[in-house]
């Protein structure tokens, strides 16, 4: 079992479709590892040695197999696949990570709600429990697929494309991802989408980039919410943005507060942006 | 936090490699700057693998040092953190090691039956 976040065996994910109430369960040790692929790689210790980079050799009591895997190879060629498929619909998908309570619901439904005239929004909400953030956002107008990953703590490649499966994504449409809130876990887990956003509050603190500095790495985007706070509490924006940058010297860096709508054009600018951007790599 | 489901990762990719023989050793990279921690894949390591071909099997872990090299001067160094700037002040560096996460090699049983040499040519 995970000592810091309680995981434990045989804990189910299950996807549900808000739309239709359909539910569909994923067992923890199914996840990723659930979809077999056979590559034709096969250990011949015979020494009828093919053409394979196997290397065997005899010590201690056993066979070694040399193996040279990443741990994280299937999820990775899953969340290929997620991405050519999005690519070739011209979907444009997007990871939002945070902590819990940065705000991601919150700018998601805004953003839904300011800019669906614009662009077809369809939406993955990703929680340990309960629909509440998906009943959220279908109550701004966008199809949500909710994953309640039980004890796991971030979103995966098969995750996602099961959720896909469900909430059929319409080509040319924005797919946006809710992550799991959690600024450790989800960093290491690519789900396919085009980039990871990260959201960070102004009642978090400026050092966060540098406590979680693989999130800020893997984030193309930071976006600092809440800025209608700043009078009440002791942020600097230039430090945290300077800390951003330390990490990650390419991140780029919005301001806006998703309650008072106060920055947020930038965010519809960035969006749009990228929108235009995809349209022009796909090949469809 | 992360490490129950990279270990059942392992487990799952060496258990499906050795075909259900099992396993008595294995043997992982993992980098200094991979975000992992390795004492919780140990702790992990003995409850996700039972039931499994690696049921008992130890798990060697061999830590990556974490090099990078800076894009301005070219120097190669040790890197102590994932933001540590090269030695001349610059952040634009460019990791060379540190970000395994690997299975480097895994180590069948050689009980009777359960050989390689016959486990295979029973496949063949």
């Amino acid at each position: 079992m995970c000592e810091s976040c309680g995981c434990s065996e045989g804990a189910k994910a299950t996807v549900v479709n808000l739309m239709t109430g359909a539910t569909t369960e994923i067992a923890h040790d199914d996840g990723a590892a659930g979809h077999h692929h056979h590559e034709h790689e096969h250990d011949h210790g015979d020494g009828h040695h093919h053409h394979h980079h196997h290397d065997h050799s005899h010590h201690g009591h056993g066979h070694t197999v040399e193996l040279g895997r990443a741990i994280l190879e299937k999820n990775n060629e899953l969340a290929q696949r997620n991405r050519s498929w999005f690519q070739g619909r011209e979907i444009l998908a997007l990871d939002f990570v945070s902590s819990p309570g940065a705000g991601k619901t919150t700018l998601l439904e805004h953003t839904i709600k300011e800019r669906s005239a614009a662009h077809n929004f369809y939406v993955i909400e990703g929680d340990q429990a309960t629909a509440k953030d998906g009943e959220r956002i279908r109550a701004a107008g966008a199809p949500v697929v909710q994953i309640n990953t039980g004890t796991g703590c971030h979103l995966d490649a098969d995750m996602v494309s099961r959720a896909v499966k469900e909430l059929k994504p319409a080509t040319g449409s924005v797919l946006l991802i809710e992550n799991v809130g959690n600024l450790v876990c989800p960093a290491m887990f690519d789900l396919g989408e085009q980039c990871k956003i990260v959201i960070f509050s102004v009642t978090e603190g400026e050092d966060k980039p540098l406590k979680y500095p693989h999130m800020f790495l893997a984030a193309e985007l930071m976006i600092i919410n809440k800025t209608d706070l700043l009078p009440h509490v002791d942020f600097d924006l230039a430090v945290a943005t300077s800390y951003a940058r330390d990490i990650n010297p390419q991140i780029e860096v919005l301001t806006l507060s998703a309650r008072t709508g106060e920055g947020v054009q930038a965010w519809h600018d960035w969006l749009e942006t990228k929108c235009a951007a995809m349209k022009d790599t796909a090949f469809a | 936090m992360h490490e129950l489901g990279i270990t059942q990762n392992i487990v799952s990719i060496v258990a499906e490699h050795a075909k259900g023989r099992p396993v008595n050793r294995v043997v992982l990279e993992i980098g200094a700057l991979s975000g992992i921690m390795t004492d919780a894949i140990s702790f992990c390591f003995d409850v996700v693998a039972k039931g499994t071909p690696l049921e008992g099997a130890t798990l060697e872990i061999r830590c990556i040092e974490a090099r990078a090299r800076c894009r301005s001067c070219g120097t190669e160094f040790v890197q102590e953190a994932l933001f540590s700037p090269c030695p001349c002040g610059s952040h634009g560096v460019a990791r060379l090691t540190g970000e395994e996460l690997k299975i480097k090699e895994y180590e069948l049983a050689l009980a009777s039956e359960a050989a390689p040499e016959h486990g295979l040519a029973a496949e063949r």
